[in-house]
């Protein structure tokens, strides 16, 4: 029997699974992808933390305020200090177990400072840190023979007297659909930025299955309206050239190399600075020349080389053409601090999570400190609720309902191509559910989103073949996403105020009476939004 | 500019894009909804995108097709569908070269140490290197170029202090079955140099008294009449 089941083999989904077998559960980690694969490989900037070192001026109560003041007041403070407070404590482990964290001249774990941060506190290794800290979490699995199932679909919770009994999940490989049970479930699933499609720095993969599988059964999700936009992405394919370029003391510049705002305000100001800018048909462009081609080369080696593949150009010598583009959802499966939902044994954690810990907006370098700080915490608190879980058999009713739901995806009539629905659905959500929004835009996404739904039954899949069918996966993930965009219109139309990434030109100020978490889950399938 | 490209033996005639991925996204959603290929970030990190263009391993994301290329999965592993692999090896190699920190040692890291492990810690698991060795043909249990350049990143860096069990671990089916050929050298999208670090690891080996066992079948006993010919990869 598996005691303490994983959803997602990222950052959190990682680092939940080897502190969960730490503590002498049966762990397995299922995910849609490979390990390595996962969105955690795509953080560059570092990891926020106040190191206990002499002379350090920086102080974890300093911490704790740029979150908070990153939060706009919608932020946890439990989880914001367990966060900062045990910052230290992640980056030991992590460096414990072979994070090769550059150093400064003092031997020191080097420090940068990133956007919004009153320290140089983000420590890194060079702009590589997530995918250096996601392969030393996956080479340390291993060594622990952490069990894994790869490729494997999460379709549906099986949830009984609001208890997680198990899921069922779409064998990728095989088109066949299987059910495990488990003690207790943890989703580290990662976000849903994949909703803008064309328009984010997201893998593709980023399609908040597990959220949506989360509302159907009655989780609440909250603040599905707060994404946040990176600045600096390159224009047209939405690449990103980490905050780290501007920590290292790059400039924003104009097409006449004007400077026009402070690079290290806060993300959601310089992303909607530059898209004003855009807006009114001009060009933005991050600017390092100034910075000398040996320490580009140093200390952003990754973004040189981005930039060169990417648009050919070289960080040294030319201007860079950016955009921002959808980076992060604040969003998701509302827990408390111990990573619990409103379901029994059933955890979330990471981008899939909503904890309080980034509230209206993230503060760069804070997300690699989540995952990592809090997989750990979850796993170890899900494998101390599966000693005292005993599991029962279950009945068959999800599995069997997931097993005819699939049978008939084959066969949809197919007169209309999803992929297209797809695609009109990033532009839209950059459009209308961007960095600006307004009742009438949003309104006129709610009801596009209903024609989509309307047409649903006329989607379909081309491919009918079982093995490795792409196309089903990707259906299965439209379907998802076109689910959870109907969450966020709702919430984004339900807060009428203007706080951290949320910004609406019909309600340009912060109002005290949103000083709370927006709240949406399915009652009897209908959406019902609270702000509370 | 239009091209004709050959995707899993199937052409296709279509207007070129910034790169590959792009193209293979193009016709799946418009052309060939069954046309199967794994890809994730789109920006060269998740290494899931890599495939075979002219015979030599890419990533598809960073790759810009001109007309008439021809485009296949990877190879030294099972065909799944299309340019989908079977990638259940990769975990095996890994485990078997016992590339991950061991025991760790109280050392204290300078910038050095942290330069000294730091390209083969970019290594994004593409599986270009593994399909471009050609040890594979002769020898399925080889460890392979990604896992050996790993195994040598931990026995490299000073927090591992049980670098004797990896060494002694990559002698059988690791360093020494390697040619030196330096495909993955070419190959790899991280630009690693796979190659010296295998090279590298035979010096450890034989600083810690192992030695080619290649060459231990050789007695210099010419009088047998074998010819053993030119060992370009000898030491």
């Amino acid at each position: 029997m598996i005691d303490v089941l994983i959803i997602g083999s990222g950052g959190a989904g990682l680092s939940a699974a080897l502190m969960a077998k730490q503590k002498g559960s049966e762990v397995l980690v299922l995910s849609k992808t490979y390990p390595t694969q996962s969105q955690t490989a795509q953080a560059q900037g570092g990891i926020n933390a106040v190191l206990k070192k002499e002379n350090n001026t920086d102080k974890v109560e300093y911490h704790i305020n740029d979150t908070l003041k990153s939060a706009h007041k919608l932020g946890d403070i439990n989880t914001i200090e367990y966060l900062c407070k045990n910052a230290h404590n992640t980056i030991k482990w992590l460096d414990d177990i072979g994070v090769p964290f550059s150093r400064d001249t003092n031997n020191n774990i080097a420090q940068r400072k990133l956007g919004g941060a009153s320290n140089s506190r983000a420590c890194y290794s060079s702009d590589y840190t997530g995918l250096k800290i996601l392969h030393t979490l996956y080479d340390t699995s291993l060594k622990e023979n952490i069990e894994f199932l790869h490729e494997k679909m999460l379709l549906s919770f099986i949830v009984e007297n609001k208890t997680i009994k198990g899921i069922t999940y779409l064998d990728i490989q095989t088109a066949q659909v299987k059910q495990l049970l488990a003690k207790t479930v943890i989703v580290a699933s990662g976000g849903y930025g994949a909703i803008y499609d064309g328009f984010t720095t997201n893998s593709n993969a980023t399609t908040g299955d597990a959220i949506a599988a989360a509302l159907k059964v009655g989780c609440e999700i909250s603040n599905m309206e707060y994404v946040q936009f990176h600045p600096t992405t390159l224009k047209k394919n939405s690449i990103l050239l980490s905050e780290s370029a501007r920590g290292e003391g790059g400039y924003l510049v104009t097409k006449d190399e004007k400077r026009f705002v402070d690079e290290l305000a806060p993300r959601d100001v310089v992303a909607r600075a530059i898209d004003e800018k855009l807006q009114h048909g001009e060009e933005v462009y991050l600017d390092l020349r100034h910075l000398g081609l040996e320490k580009i080369k140093e200390v952003m080696p990754q973004e040189y080389n981005l930039a060169l593949e990417f648009s050919g150009l070289k960080l040294d010598t030319d201007l860079i053409s950016i955009q921002p583009s959808a980076h992060y959802t604040m969003g998701g499966i509302k827990t408390n601090l111990n990573g619990e939902t409103n379901i029994q044994n059933l955890y979330a954690v990471g981008e899939c999570s909503s904890n309080g810990v980034h509230g209206a907006n993230r503060l760069g370098g804070n997300s690699l400190l989540e995952i990592i700080t809090f997989g750990k915490l979850v796993g170890e608190n899900a494998s101390k609720k599966a000693v005292e879980t005993i599991q029962k058999n279950s009945s068959l009713d999800t599995l069997n309902q997931d097993i005819k739901y699939i049978d008939e995806i084959f066969n949809l009539p197919n007169q209309m191509n999803f992929y297209s629905f797809k695609k009109e659905m990033g532009e839209l959500f950059y459009k209308n559910v961007g960095l600006f929004r307004e009742e009438k835009s949003l309104l006129e996404v709610l009801h596009q989103i209903t024609i989509w739904e309307n047409d649903f039954s006329k989607l379909g899949i081309t491919d009918k073949e079982k093995t490795y069918n792409t196309n089903l996966k990707e259906f299965l993930e439209f379907s998802n996403m076109l689910y959870l965009s109907k969450a966020i219109v709702l919430s984004a139309l339900q807060r009428k105020e203007s706080r951290g990434a949320h910004y609406r030109i019909d309600y340009l100020s912060q109002n005290s009476d949103f000083e709370k978490e927006t709240i949406i889950y399915n009652n009897q399938n209908e959406f019902k939004v609270e702000i509370r | 500019m239009m091209i004709k490209v050959t995707i899993c033996n199937k052409e296709y005639r279509l207007e070129n894009e910034d790169n590959l991925l792009k193209i293979l996204h193009l016709i799946k959603t418009t052309k060939n909804q069954s046309l199967s290929y794994r890809s994730g970030c789109r920006s060269g990190v998740c290494g899931s995108c890599a495939l075979r263009v002219n015979g030599v391993e890419k990533l598809a994301c960073k790759t810009v097709l001109k007309d008439g290329d021809v485009i296949e999965p990877l190879k030294n592993s099972i065909v799944i569908k299309d340019l989908i692999v079977d990638l259940s090896t990769q975990q095996k190699c890994l485990q078997t070269a016992k590339a991950q920190l061991e025991e760790k040692a109280d050392a204290v890291i300078t910038p050095i140490d942290e330069k000294n492990i730091d390209l083969q810690s970019n290594c994004i698991l593409c599986n270009s290197c593994y399909s471009s060795c050609p040890v594979y043909e002769v020898n399925p249990e080889f460890i392979g170029p990604f896992a050996l350049t790993r195994t040598y990143r931990y026995i490299n860096d000073k927090k591992e202090k049980n670098t004797q069990t990896k060494i002694k671990t990559v002698q059988t089916n690791g360093i020494w079955d390697c040619t030196l050929c330096g495909n993955c050298n070419m190959v790899c999208p991280e630009h690693i140099d796979i190659k010296n670090d295998i090279m590298m690891l035979r010096n450890k080996s034989v600083q810690a008294g192992f030695s080619d066992p290649n060459m231990a079948s050789f007695d210099g006993d010419f009088d047998t009449g074998l010819d053993f010919g030119f060992n370009p990869n000898g030491f």
